[in-house]
């Protein structure tokens, strides 16, 4: 078999004429430029968050930065409605994603096990969930109910139970824990939940990796719960929704600690560093995680 | 003795349940559901409840218990809203053209990936694809005023300094609904090839192996053998995105609109956003009912588009 496709590509590339290294020359050209369209921005805005500010102002910073500066950044981190908001990001994001893997695992075992009388009719109880959703309203006014609006649980509760997640890791576990292996571990004595400690947490590590990152780079770039759920509690707003407001509506000002912003200063300096600061805990960790990822969206895919 | 009982394992592993295996024996794993059937029932279908304010003379101090029930008023007066109409063919507008372009964009980059044979490059390049699936549509749209702005946007300065005239990609109607568009297509274009690039990875060789024998060059082997191997991947993720069709992403909306366009923002989602809790609580049943419309499309159309694939032979999806 190997041979055989070995074969098959020295004939194939034998056989490769002109129009094939043509072809070959389109295609990388093709996909390195589509490469670059995907980060070239990134780099605009990070070369501009760096540079000086006459220079962002007179449109010279295209890709590489020139005049380089901190000024931007220790602006950001003298505001202190920034580094509020990035606390509650990385706090919500911790808590969110530690009961949201709980949740998703104490769900998938049980329910990844072929003898477990009623599992079809609990998993259509929760896969209905995903096809139909209630909407904004009633879940606002059931959050409004809960007491948990202006409240730092309604960005962590409602939505820690996720279907997706719950049938990328039950389709996972079917086949890194088989249940001959649990049969074994029964006959041995073990109670469920000590299998559940002791085996198939270790057995299933890479995908709870995986569930971990979807369920925390969601919670981290989702913003329309907070949207909704918290208007008056400035305190509580996570670091997208004060970036919405800050750039997107432009409806906020930066506060610096200096009582008035001076006229030199450009927004578009702030708002790229702005950019770059909720960005950076995302771009620092998705080189290393992005296997774990396409792993899950993978056996994801499996079902569909 | 290997060799006999091979069978009878076999037998116990696809049919059978266990026989040893009472529910008594497993009590535990309904313990162990039991919290997340907890959050499922009290923040999925808790929701639920509140579906039933559509159909009411809502008043938040009555309740959604105690509310006069008023059948399909809500529906009505919603349907008849001015705004309404514009909200529908926004919604269906922004949706099919983000389905037209964002759904074969993926399928065409998977295609020519899977014809790079430098792993370096490939790995290089694929983490580049994938990173923009990774930003919030906040600091998309931040990047996307960043880039495009009539004003100061760094592609304008571009196109000035080459001679052109600059261009108001986000702030005139027409041209925000061609950058909407097209920023969804990069944002998405790079993930959504994992799949396609995964179900290219179980492709038969033998498959090309006779290709290749039947003199077949590297555009017939794609056209004849990838991308007939593919199409249920591609069918399956049709489906779920037909069932989007009437919802959207709001937040992708309300992070690329702004003060100069409003032709083509105004979507449902936005509607139901701005009728349910922007503007007091009179309005909050039509919002829901609203809402529940969207809904209900949504379903309805995931099943009918898996009916008509099952229907054409191909795997569907529920």
């Amino acid at each position: 078999m190997m041979t055989a496709s070995q074969t098959v590509k020295r004939r194939r590339s034998i056989r490769r004429g002109p129009g094939y290294i043509t072809g070959s020359i389109l295609i990388y050209l093709v996909v390195i430029l589509s490469a670059l369209v995907c980060l070239l921005p990134f780099v605009h805005v990070f070369a501009k968050s760096i540079s000086s500010e006459a220079l962002v102002a007179a449109r010279q910073i295209i890709l590489i930065p020139h005049g380089i500066t901190l000024g931007a950044y220790r602006k950001i981190v003298a505001d202190a409605s920034i580094l509020q908001a990035m606390n509650v990001s990385i706090l919500m994001t911790f808590v969110f994603t530690a009961l949201g893997l709980a949740l998703t695992l104490l769900a998938a075992y049980p329910l990844s096990r072929s003898y477990m009388r009623g599992r079809r009719t609990f998993s259509f109880l929760i896969m209905f969930t995903y096809y139909f959703a209630a909407g904004i309203i009633p879940d606002y006014l059931l959050v409004a109910r809960l007491g948990l609006l202006e409240n730092f649980w309604g960005l962590v509760l409602p939505l820690a139970f996720s279907p997706w997640n719950l049938l990328i890791m039950k389709t996972s576990l079917k086949t890194a824990f088989p249940e001959s292996l649990e049969e074994s571990a029964r006959i041995d004595g073990a109670s469920y939940f000590r299998i559940l400690w002791r085996i198939v947490i270790p057995l299933s590590l890479p995908i709870l990796t995986t569930i971990a990152l979807f369920l925390a780079v969601g919670r981290w770039n989702a913003y329309q719960d907070a949207l909704f759920y918290i208007k008056q509690r400035t305190d509580l707003r996570p670091i997208q929704l004060k970036l919405y407001y800050l750039v997107i509506q432009a409806t906020e000002s930066f506060q610096s600690s200096e009582s008035v912003v001076t006229v030199q200063t450009n927004p578009d300096v702030l708002k790229s560093a702005c950019v770059m600061f909720a960005t950076l805990p995302i771009v620092c960790v998705y080189p290393f995680v992005q296997k774990y990822f396409v792993q899950g969206i993978m056996i994801g895919a499996v079902k569909g | 003795m290997r060799v006999s009982s091979l069978p009878v394992i076999q037998k116990n592993l696809s049919r059978k349940r266990p026989s040893g295996r009472s529910i008594r024996s497993y009590w535990e794993l309904y313990v162990m559901l039991l919290i997340p059937m907890l959050f499922l029932f009290v923040f999925k279908y808790g929701s639920y409840f509140g579906l039933a304010t559509a159909f009411e003379n809502y008043k938040i101090l009555k309740g959604v218990f105690g509310s006069e029930w008023v059948w399909f008023d809500n529906f009505i007066k919603v349907f008849g809203h001015r705004r309404f109409g514009d909200a529908l063919r926004n919604t269906v507008l922004l949706n099919v053209l983000d389905l037209v372009f964002s759904f074969p964009m993926p399928i065409i980059l998977a295609l020519l990936l899977n014809e790079i044979r430098q792993k370096s490059v490939k790995r290089v390049t694929q983490t580049m694809l994938y990173l923009p699936h990774f930003l919030s549509w906040v600091i998309v749209g931040a990047i996307a005023y960043q880039l495009f702005t009539y004003g100061s946007g760094v592609v304008n300065d571009i196109i000035e300094r080459m001679g052109g005239d600059r261009v108001p990609f986000l702030q005139e109607d027409t041209l925000w609904l061609v950058s909407y568009v097209l920023i969804g297509v990069w944002q998405s274009m790079g993930w959504g090839t994992i799949i396609y690039l995964a179900a290219i990875t179980s492709i038969n060789p033998e498959l090309y192996e006779a290709a290749v024998v039947d003199g077949a060059n590297r555009w017939k082997q794609c056209l004849n053998v990838t991308l007939p191997s593919i199409k249920p991947t591609m069918v399956t993720l049709f489906i779920m995105r037909l069932g989007q069709l009437m919802g959207g992403s709001f937040e992708r909306v309300i992070a690329l609109k702004n003060v100069a366009t409003n032709e083509f923002t105004y979507t449902i989602p936005v509607m139901v956003y701005d009728m349910g809790l922007q503007s007091g609580t009179s309005k909050i049943a039509q919002a829901t009912a609203l809402g529940l419309f969207q809904s209900v499309i949504g379903v309805l159309l995931v099943i009918g588009a898996d009916y008509f694939v099952k229907s054409l032979g191909e795997d569907g999806l529920l």
